[in-house]
């Protein structure tokens, strides 16, 4: 009975209600991590599932595919699939010109767009407004609007079949996505204290010099922001490409759709099934490249979109 | 030569259009020039020689006429476009949105589950896609393939078994529309996810830029977490939404069928004239839309700063 008085005491007293509080509070919060790590999972389930596939097939070899008892893990794993891809995708010479292509175009569109970023941002001029709703009008109207005047223009300056068309726009900062660029940069040059630009004028400095070697280096999240996204949709882009025709060799994304055609022709391999192999190996070797450079700018780049301050 | 003597405005003036002249050069000539070309090509029938250049034949409004009486598929590709993209966007923002909040809140292996979320954006290439969907094509329908070929085709679309929810919820006596517009939500979950990478990254950057000042005085007067969510997360982030229903709108625009239906119809069938007119019908509702959109939501939203 003891124990009972006991309790009938601390049940009276006021440390009853605190801990009562303490313990309603540390299981509502028990209770939402558990339902978002659900959530997470779930969702990254999702996500991941059809990579999880696509890498574990192109390991399968010819008797797992038709074994039905296989399932994503292989029972007699082969590389042969990326020995084949490899060859038929012609591998580095394509990654280097598809690095080539993809890392001079992110180039100029960081140096145009952040100029001209910080032109509208820092610069009171005559019909600003005006220019910038001509910025928005670009985010707005989509590409393929354009497409065959952009078309017929390098046609008719004989630049079809190579990449110069491309790097022609994103060097006067109309190319993929350009707008968009433009907007962020301008946003960030926005939030950037004035106090910088007084202290470097003050000391001397040009107005080349100032944008250069302070506000650029300043605007490093931004930067980023951009390089990335930048890197990936000229990475992934098949519209532009397939618009002015950039040969095959040139770049991987082209070089994959016709993988699995080559696949059947140059190996006589008949067999659809097989052949979805060799297009999953070539499909990873075609990501791979640009999760490792997202990787490597990853970290930086989640703390660069989030000062970013991309605002509507 | 004299020299021009400029007040400090002047050449502050003078500066910004020199830092603005190579985007200016490029929107007059490859921008401007390009619209207003669409523009006359959806008037004229086009006639390209192999040779180069090409020449135009002023047809006035036949091709818009064609467009919307004589093509076989055009007006029911920009319906099914249009009302994907109407259907998808609530959802896209929603979702973006509600991940954000999640992802938001502090966690083991931020960085990791990040860059799962991410991947998305990192993997929706269309060439990945095209190449993979060519394959399943083949194997449902190519010549060489068997009836088992075709089954594991037919079979691996969807994961979810939508008979079940639909018992479910049918149960539950909610309307048929609702009930339809959540089991197709459901079923295309994947591509929702797969198209709301970047509004995700656009989320959190909103997300953390609210001063942690406000939850605080939210909390000192005593309100709920759902309270919380409304009067202070909702509008210190509409503009961020309305910046993400532009993106999310053009973007889902730009891989629409629409698209592809005036790609091909220039660059396969020969049809330059018609694709413009299409390009500009679809394009002149794009952007309608979303100046409605926006005006729509702009009358709601509160300006921070």
């Amino acid at each position: 009975m003891k124990i009972m008085d006991k309790w009938l005491e601390f049940r009276n007293s006021p440390r009853f209600e605190d801990r009562k509080g303490a313990a309603v509070k540390k299981s509502k919060n028990l209770l939402l991590t558990v339902l978002q790590v659900i959530l997470i999972v779930g969702i990254s389930y999702v996500i991941l599932s059809p990579v999880i596939g696509i890498v574990s097939q192109s390991f399968f070899s010819d008797s797992d595919s038709a074994n039905p008892m296989v399932f994503t893990i292989p029972m007699n794993p082969t590389v042969e699939r990326y020995v084949v891809s490899f060859q038929q995708l012609k591998y580095p010479a394509t990654l280097a010109s598809t690095l080539l292509y993809t890392i001079v175009n992110t180039l100029l569109q960081v140096f145009i767009c952040s100029m001209v970023g910080y032109g509208f941002a820092r610069f009171d001029f005559p019909g600003k407004k005006f220019f910038f709703a001509c910025v928005v009008v670009m985010i707005v109207v989509p590409s393929h609007t354009i497409m065959l005047p952009q078309y017929m223009t390098f046609r008719s300056m004989e630049l079809m079949r190579s990449t110069w068309p491309m790097y022609i726009l994103s060097a006067c900062g109309v190319g993929l996505r350009s707008g968009l660029f433009i907007y962020i940069f301008n946003q960030f040059f926005r939030g950037l204290p004035k106090e910088i630009e007084e202290a470097a004028f003050v000391d001397g400095a040009g107005t080349a010099y100032t944008y250069l070697c302070i506000m650029l280096v300043n605007a490093i999240p931004a930067v980023i922001t951009v390089t990335v996204f930048s890197l990936v949709w000229q990475y992934n882009d098949m519209f532009y490409a397939k618009l002015f025709q950039i040969p095959n060799e040139a770049l991987l994304a082209r070089m994959l759709s016709t993988l699995q055609n080559n696949v059947a022709a140059n190996l006589k391999i008949m067999s659809v099934r097989l052949q979805k192999l060799f297009v999953n190996a070539g499909v990873v070797l075609v990501m791979l490249p640009i999760l490792l450079i997202y990787l490597v700018l990853q970290k930086r780049f989640v703390e660069g979109v989030e000062r970013s301050g991309i605002v509507g | 030569m004299k020299k021009l003597h400029l007040t400090m405005a002047g050449r502050r003036a003078r500066n910004g259009y020199l830092f603005i002249l190579p985007w200016f050069i490029g929107f007059v000539l490859f921008y401007v020039r390009s619209l207003y070309m669409t523009v006359q090509f959806s008037l004229n029938t086009l006639t390209v020689p192999p040779a180069g250049g090409y020449t135009l034949d002023f047809v006035g409004l036949q091709n818009y006429i064609t467009a919307f009486t004589g093509h076989g598929t055009f007006k029911q590709t920009l319906v099914t476009s249009l009302s994907n993209m109407v259907i998808d966007v609530p959802l896209i923002i929603f979702f973006s949105l509600f991940v954000a909040m999640l992802l938001n809140r502090k966690m083991k292996c931020r960085g990791l589950v990040r860059a799962i979320f991410f991947l998305p954006v990192l993997l929706n290439s269309e060439a990945i896609s095209g190449t993979l969907s060519y394959a399943a094509q083949m194997m449902a329908g190519g010549l060489s393939s068997t009836s088992a070929e075709m089954a594991e085709a037919a079979s691996s679309g969807s994961a979810v078994n939508m008979q079940y929810f639909i018992a479910l919820f049918g149960e539950l006596a909610l309307p048929t529309s609702v009930l339809d517009y959540v089991v197709g939500a459901v079923g295309r979950i994947s591509d929702i996810i797969k198209a709301s990478g970047v509004q995700i990254v656009l989320f959190i950057a909103a997300l953390q830029s609210i001063t942690p000042s406000m939850y605080e005085v939210a909390k000192i007067e005593g309100a709920t977490g759902y309270e919380t969510f409304w009067k202070v997360t909702f509008p210190m982030v509409m503009p961020h939404i309305i910046t993400n229903t532009i993106y999310t709108i053009v973007d889902a625009f730009s891989r629409s069928d629409v698209v592809n239906l005036a790609y091909t119809t220039a660059f396969t069938e020969g049809n330059y004239g018609l694709s413009s007119a299409f390009s500009v019908i679809s394009s002149v509702i794009t952007c309608a839309l979303l100046a409605l959109v926006v005006w729509f939501m702009s009358k709601r939203t509160f300006y921070y700063n």
